[in-house]
């Protein structure tokens, strides 16, 4: 994200406290100095990670501080989970079964790897997947659990980390 | 200390062979089989029996049967090793409450009792002041409920992971290393005599699931059944699944897992970096506990076998042995 804010003591961790606040983790503080507004402003750019749900409450209490959002980048998924389909995936529409994953809109197929064997035997895909974060890939792992019901697909999903 | 044991298969002989062998200091005062028994209070000399059993494929008296042994024998611990009745436990329930209501201790390898009734049997030993310990149920010879209910005291187990069937393990792991399909695979462990005629308890992943309600009811105190468990078995698997798995440096087994906490309670094919401690081979079993304090716990060992499964049998024994000591 790219905030915008008085070039003055203080300010840059004024603007950065309520990251850790609402449990994000910042990665990267990227100053601008040569972009400094008109007026004496200071860009600075932002790369971070944080849970989906508490965008809205980081850039209000950014906002709180007298800093200014400019601009959001897109949003990473940076959550990935590998798993193995088998069944009659073709025939049973594969392009609904990654669009029901897709139009989430919080995940989406990234990568898929699909061996088909001889007609009518059940085919094998290795399927990955990418979310926001461990929240919605679990939602999206039930997604894909009712999928695989109605589809009759078996999925073989990773062994989480344990408790 | 007087015993008397119910079964003469693969586990009942395999006691008898290590009590006859090893200076364990156990008499047997009663055997039964599927069509006969005997009892004798001064000790049944073993070698003998043994060779009755082979020879004439009964074992003593057949006017008698395990009902006599368990209400007439002079015993001070029931060991009960005749075969599992996942659905009603019996005739083995019977005899295990029988021996209790006698102020008996029981040990068994029998899952069905412990599964389908292990409040009531546990409540039951504890009025009568005795114990019922059931080891060789879960994990043959890895000794987990010992670890869980002695080593791990004073820990909260958060969970319970394992590779609790040998013969899917067996299957999965020829699928894996030789490209085999499934159905050859477990042809090969029937050949190898891992896997019964009718497979379907180990492939459908019925015996894992048992297994997992026994831990989680030890564990938890719960009170769960095997229809609770969610379960996959390994009889749809392909071998272009393990193939896809091993592209990423991945296989896959048959996983029990049990976290009361999230509400998980499944058996199903997961996938697993290969240098997952659970990740063993052929016919072993593998279990993690997961604790508060101790962390993780990872115990790897045989899962099944006649000799096996004896040893986690005179585990139980030798404790009953020590921690009643005096007491009789
Ligand atoms: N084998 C293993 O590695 C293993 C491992 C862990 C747990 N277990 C469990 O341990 C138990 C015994 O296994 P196993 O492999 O020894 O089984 P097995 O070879 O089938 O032997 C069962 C024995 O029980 C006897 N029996 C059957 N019905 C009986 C009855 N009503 N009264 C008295 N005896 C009776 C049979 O008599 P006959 O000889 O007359 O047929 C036989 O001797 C099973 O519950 C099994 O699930 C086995």
């Amino acid at each position: 994200m790219k905030l915008e804010m008085k070039d003055a003591p203080g300010q840059l961790v004024a603007a950065l406290q309520p990251i850790s606040e609402v449990g994000g983790n910042i990665i990267a503080v990227i100053h601008q100095r040569d972009e400094k507004a008109e007026d004496d402003r200071l860009g600075v750019q932002i790369v971070l990670e944080i849970p989906d749900d508490r965008l809205n409450e980081l850039i209000a209490r950014i906002k709180d501080k007298g800093v200014n959002v400019v601009r959001i980048g897109k949003r990473r998924l940076l959550y990935t989970q590998t798993v193995i389909m088998i069944g009659h995936i073709m025939h049973t529409d594969l392009g609904d079964t990654v669009d029901r994953i897709d139009r989430t809109g919080f995940a989406e197929v990234t990568d898929m790897n699909m061996v088909m064997p001889a007609i009518n035997e059940p085919s094998s895909a290795l399927i990955v997947i990418r979310a926001v974060d461990r929240n919605e890939m679990e939602q999206t792992m039930e997604i894909l659990r009712t999928v695989a019901k109605e589809k009759d697909l078996l999925i073989i999903e990773p062994l989480e980390e344990i408790a | 200390m007087k015993i008397a044991i119910l079964g003469m298969g693969a586990v009942g002989r395999g006691l008898l062979e290590m009590a006859d062998k090893k200076d364990l200091g156990l008499v047997v005062t009663g055997i039964a089989d599927s069509k006969s028994a005997l009892m004798d209070k001064d000790g049944i000399h073993i070698d003998e029996v043994l060779e009755a059993k082979r020879v004439h494929g009964f074992c003593g008296d057949k006017s008698l049967s395990a009902v006599d042994i368990v209400s007439h024998a002079d015993y001070e611990v029931l060991v009960e090793v005749t075969p599992t009745n996942a659905t009603t436990g019996e005739p083995a329930l019977t005899f295990i409450r029988s021996a209790l209501e006698r102020g008996k201790h029981v040990v068994t390898s029998n899952k069905g009792p412990i599964a389908r009734k292990y409040s009531l049997l546990q409540s039951l030993a504890e009025k009568n002041g005795v114990s019922i310990r059931f080891e060789a149920t879960v994990c043959g010879a890895i000794p987990v409920m010992h670890t869980l209910t002695q080593g791990l005291a004073g820990n909260r187990v958060l969970a319970v992971f394992g590779v609790l069937n040998g013969t899917s393990n067996y299957i999965l792991t020829r699928m894996e290393a030789e490209g085999l399909t499934y159905e050859q695979a477990l042809m090969e462990a029937r050949e190898m005599g891992y896997a019964e005629a009718d497979p379907t308890y180990d492939v459908k992943g019925i015996d894992a699931a048992i297994k997992l309600v026994i831990l989680s009811n030890t564990i938890w105190g719960l009170d769960t059944v095997l229809e609770d468990v969610e379960i996959t078995g390994i009889d749809c698997l392909t071998t272009d699944a393990l193939r896809l798995a091993d592209d990423q440096n991945c296989t896959i087994r048959l996983i029990a897992q049990s976290i009361p906490s999230r509400g998980v309670l499944r058996v199903s094919p997961r996938i697993l970096p290969k240098t997952h401690p659970l990740v063993v081979e052929g016919t072993l079993n593998a279990v993690t506990i997961e604790t508060d304090m101790a962390g993780e716990i990872t115990m790897i060992g045989k899962g099944a076998g006649s000799v096996e499964t004896a040893s986690a049998i005179i585990g139980d024994l030798m404790f009953i042995r020590d921690h009643y000591a005096g007491r009789h």
